[in-house]
């Protein structure tokens, strides 16, 4: 019986990597670093983990939860509240419908299909904030964001595929 | 199952867009009823401002190791320059005493009641958390530590910003170069009143000057004091002339590097201001 409880245990905890993960980007992403204008340019390290998981295991990362997570990024930076969410949404939203394609690609694929979504993320980031200010802001923020996020989106595919055959395979 | 399918169907078809209407309501309610958003912000951050504290350690570290070898190559260079400025310093330190004789007997002489002696809370940047859009940071001191609504910011050089939220042990400053911050300043030899803007970019703007004013740049600004939410004085920058001739303040703060910041406190803040910082203040 002890052990039927620990397999449990062990199940739920492996079946929590994909949330954990995310959250835990979130917060890798608040990380001041004394960087000139890095501030502006966080890595969108949130996305990164959304994509990967709602391509491999879209049934460990509920879009509730992504809501949720969403949510508390908000919360804590400050930004109008459910705006992170509603990108978030929308991203997991075109990825699930377009799993298929993207499930057994090759990893140019993949990239090209990050740049794409990243891109349109920055795009929705911009409007939300544009509207939400009523005036025209400079876009280029968000442009080197999605960039940023690209240029280093195989390392953290990478890293996230080793967590993903460590321990959900 | 045959009957679960559709419906299931049903669920996935409408789930997305009822949850993009839900965060498109909450940003209505956040925009609309700003203080329950607030207190979970600041209930939220108080939260994860350990975990952040932590987490920010490493980032530090290396970055203070980095900076340890930069300064090991010219370190010459840099003794030079000190010596220099250390002589210029002293001639200064002469001056400044003179004048502090001179202005301690000259108050006397009215009784002048001076302010009140600021007391400063030193606090670690734990967060910058605002992407692209929000230029805030999360320090670690709060409540406890007696920072209070509107309290000025400052990190060694200048005014970095000011406290908006406040926690128990955690706070959030929007920095001068948020586009919501508005500081008024006086420009320091031309007497000049403006309002400083911040614009997201990293030198606001400087605003609402009188058409025809004349505006030098390398002219240091100060706040003004105007409004009684900071007092005057503080150093915030330097005037360059922007892109399309705009005046901007450079902050005398290195606002992408800020480690450790302190909030200064300069007593109660009154009249029309303690209103505007703390709503329900005058009653």
């Amino acid at each position: 019986m002890a052990g039927g409880l620990f397999n449990q245990l062990d199940q739920t905890a492996r079946n929590l990597v994909p949330f954990t993960v995310t959250v835990l980007a979130m917060l890798v992403g608040m990380v001041p670093l004394p960087l000139p204008g890095y501030a502006m340019v966080t890595v969108p390290f949130m996305l990164m983990c959304l994509f990967y998981w709602v391509i491999h295991r879209p049934d460990l990362l509920r879009p509730l939860v992504v809501f949720a997570i969403g949510l508390l990024q908000d919360l804590i930076g400050g930004t109008p509240i459910g705006s992170t969410s509603m990108v978030l949404i929308m991203a997991y939203w075109l990825l699930i419908t377009q799993r298929r394609f993207f499930l057994g690609r090759s990893f140019v694929m993949l990239w090209i299909g990050f740049a794409l979504v990243a891109t349109g993320a920055a795009a929705v980031q911009w409007s939300v904030f544009a509207l939400m200010t009523a005036s025209l802001l400079d876009a280029r923020p968000v442009l080197v964001q999605a960039l940023m996020g690209v240029a280093l989106f195989p390392l953290m595919a990478w890293l996230l595929q080793r967590l993903h055959r460590a321990y959900l395979s | 199952m045959r009957i679960a399918a559709p419906l299931w169907g049903m669920v996935q078809r409408f789930y997305f867009p009822l949850l993009i209407l839900a965060a498109a309501a909450l940003m209505m309610i956040g925009h609309v009823n700003g203080g329950a958003v607030e207190q979970a912000r600041t209930r939220v951050t108080d939260a994860v401002s350990p975990v952040l504290n932590v987490m920010s350690r490493p980032a530090a570290s290396v970055a203070d190791g980095l900076e340890y070898f930069r300064q090991l190559v010219d370190l010459h260079d840099e003794n030079a320059r000190l010596r220099e400025e250390n002589s210029r310093l002293r001639q200064w330190e002469q001056a400044a005493l003179r004048l502090d004789a001179e202005n301690r007997s000259l108050r006397s002489l009215l009784s002048f009641k001076p302010d009140p002696a600021a007391r400063v809370v030193t606090g670690r940047v734990v967060g910058d958390p605002g992407g692209a859009f929000v230029r805030t940071v999360v320090v670690t001191i709060g409540e406890r530590d007696g920072v209070a609504r509107g309290q000025a910011v400052m990190s060694g050089q200048g005014l970095v910003g000011r406290i908006v939220q406040v926690g128990d042990w955690s706070s959030r400053v929007l920095l001068i170069t948020d586009l919501n911050a508005r500081i008024p300043v006086v420009l320091e030899s031309s007497r000049q009143r403006a309002m400083l803007a911040g614009d997201n970019s990293d030198h606001p703007l400087l605003t609402y000057l009188p058409p025809n004013s004349e505006v030098t740049p390398g002219e240091r600004v100060f706040t003004s004091g105007h409004g009684g939410l900071f007092p005057p004085g503080l150093p915030v920058g330097i005037v360059e002339i922007g892109a399309g001739g705009k005046p901007r303040v450079v902050p005398m703060a290195d606002l992408s590097r800020l480690e450790h910041v302190q909030v200064v406190d300069f007593g109660t803040v009154g009249g029309v201001a303690a209103e505007a910082t703390q709503p329900g203040a005058m009653k």
